[in-house]
């Protein structure tokens, strides 16, 4: 049961770290590097332009990439799937997008303090712009999101509201579906950053009832620079296109332009179709392993160092006491290491963790640190490397030059 | 563990017990250095008696290798004059880069504690922080072109 398809993924037979880092990226099965390099190898020619067979079947091949998004996030059509570069890239098309086009002078946009910088800066970027205010939805010393306060935030005036469905510093789901509820009674729309959850639990954009949804190639084990965002149909066909030039478009004259149908019409230049691949390979990958073993294996390992955790004393976790609220991340800091310093020994010690503000300055601020570090888990981890951590972490404090 | 020996004596002695690290009420300059991307933050300030630095401290926080390699700067540096001292600073750096000289390296007495950073890419900024911040103390005017 341990190493469920750990043999699959070269690095980490290629490399001794025990890598921690899953948060930020993933690492890829064997698939999905093959899949890769077969579009290369076999169906490349530039996607959506050529009418020679080897062209279709580039087309093809991204297109089949797009439907396995679809399916896998349970969207209604594949109009309503774009490929972008990543999370980013999805969060800044709808702050350009809809954002710019939408919000007016004194209307209100709600973002909860959790943001990564991602799902921060674009809508700092509208408000500044429009002249619109930013309002924030404050978490909990523990995490927790009171609805009831989200509630009270929400005005006639707000026209967007974004949140992650899971931090990538407290590891904690939010209630997605719950917040798009009240958002739509008051007429806005709800942007979600999947990044954190889509690589750890099923997601169905049309249950959560998500406007829109974004999410990043490489943290669900696929390749870098491809990334998704999804959105209504009915938003997406009003909205003015992010990026302008090729393969976006319809017809050229020498004043002006038509635009390409959705989803292309969001997709100007020559697309990643190799990543695409790549991507939909590793949803495979993902579905034929299944979210509940993917659970199963992550709820274990983060129980495991959390316990152990725990029982030192100088170690404090950011977030939930209860392990099954943390998605295989734990965020923690100990008395007197700085997380720099934390990461640097336990990098010695064949263990690769995050340290700092992992993109989200302000609701670190907010719980009042300014830098910590963190362990990410993955399925593919194992007991051994979550052993790995917790015994450089019992003799850290020691080898800093503090008494034991 | 190569570790074991870069997080030192003298280095998680200075970080733990710092003797530098305090205010200085009647400090003739106080700046600011700051490493963005990982958060090292100090205010360095210093008394002058002409050329020469009659007192200093700093405070802030970051990683142990900022805070050691301050307070160890500031140990060797009060009492000298302000080219000495941005001497020592230029000789600090050639070490960190791995160009200097055995010989140089001892004439930096404590701060050679910190030589194994030249191992360390992703740390030199860490170890650099008060020294650049020195240079930038000193000479203002040469800030802008650094």
């Amino acid at each position: 049961m341990t190493n469920i398809l750990r043999k699959d993924f070269p690095l980490l037979g290629n490399v001794s770290i025990a890598y921690l880092d899953n948060a930020a990226t993933a690492q890829r099965p064997q698939c999905v590097i093959d899949a890769e390099a077969e579009f290369y190898r076999k169906h490349n020619a530039n996607p959506l332009r050529g009418l020679y067979p080897l062209s279709v079947e580039a087309t093809g091949v991204y297109e089949d990439a797009r439907e396995a998004v679809r399916a896998f996030i349970g969207a209604k059509s594949t109009e309503e799937i774009i490929f972008t570069r990543n999370t980013t890239e999805s969060l800044n098309l709808v702050a350009y997008s809809y954002g710019l086009s939408r919000v007016k002078a004194g209307d209100e946009v709600l973002v909860s303090i959790m943001e990564h910088h991602s799902d921060l800066l674009p809508w700092q970027m509208v408000c500044k712009q429009t002249g619109a205010q930013l309002k924030f939805m404050e978490c909990e010393p523990d995490g927790r999101l009171d609805l009831k306060k989200v509630e009270q935030l929400l005005t006639d005036k707000t026209k967007i509201v974004a949140i992650a469905q899971v931090s990538n510093v407290l590891g904690r789901e939010y209630p997605v579906r719950e917040i798009a509820e009240m958002a739509h009674k008051k007429g806005a729309v709800i942007v979600v950053d999947g990044a954190q959850s889509t690589p750890h639990m099923a997601v169905d954009v049309q249950a959560l009832d998500a406007d829109f949804f974004a999410f990043s190639g490489h943290k669900v084990y696929g390749p870098m620079g491809i990334g998704v965002l999804y959105g209504k149909k009915a938003l997406l066909e009003t909205m003015p296109p992010f990026l302008t030039g090729g393969e976006m478009i319809e017809s050229v004259t020498r004043e002006g332009a038509t635009y390409a149908e959705l989803p292309h019409k969001f997709e100007a230049g020559t697309v990643n179709a190799a990543g695409a691949a790549g991507l939909h390979a590793a949803l495979e990958c993902v579905q034929r392993i299944g979210f509940d073993k993917i659970h199963e294996r992550e709820l274990a390992l983060t129980t495991r160092a959390m316990e152990a955790m725990r029982r030192m004393e100088h170690i404090h976790i950011l977030g939930s006491d209860d392990p099954a609220e943390h998605t295989g991340i734990v965020t923690f800091t100990v008395d007197g290491v700085h997380p720099h310093d934390i990461s640097e020994i336990l990098a010695s010690d064949g263990v690769a963790i995050r340290a700092g503000h992992h993109c989200a300055q302000p609701l670190l601020k907010h719980l009042g640190f300014s830098s910590t570090a963190r362990a990410s888990f993955a399925f593919y981890n194992t007991e051994e490397e979550a052993d790995r951590l917790i015994d450089s972490l019992k003799t850290l404090r020691e080898r800093m030059g503090y008494g034991k | 563990m190569e570790n074991r020996s870069f997080y030192n004596e003298i280095l998680t002695e200075h970080n733990i017990h710092p003797e530098f690290k305090h205010d200085l009420a009647d400090a003739d300059i106080v700046l600011e250095g700051v490493n963005p991307s990982c958060g090292d933050d100090i205010f360095l300030k210093l008394k002058l008696d002409g050329d020469v630095i009659a007192d200093g401290a700093f405070v802030g926080d970051g990683c142990a290798i900022s805070q050691a390699s301050a307070d160890i700067m500031l140990g060797m540096i009060l009492g000298k004059k302000k080219e000495e001292a941005l001497k020592m600073g230029e000789t600090f750096l050639k070490m960190i880069q791995g160009e200097a000289t055995e010989e140089e390296i001892d004439s930096l007495e404590e701060a050679s504690a910190l030589r194994d950073i030249a191992h360390m890419p992703a740390r030199v900024k860490c170890a650099v922080l008060g020294w650049r911040t020195l240079k930038e103390a000193l000479c203002p005017e040469e800030k802008a072109q650094s």
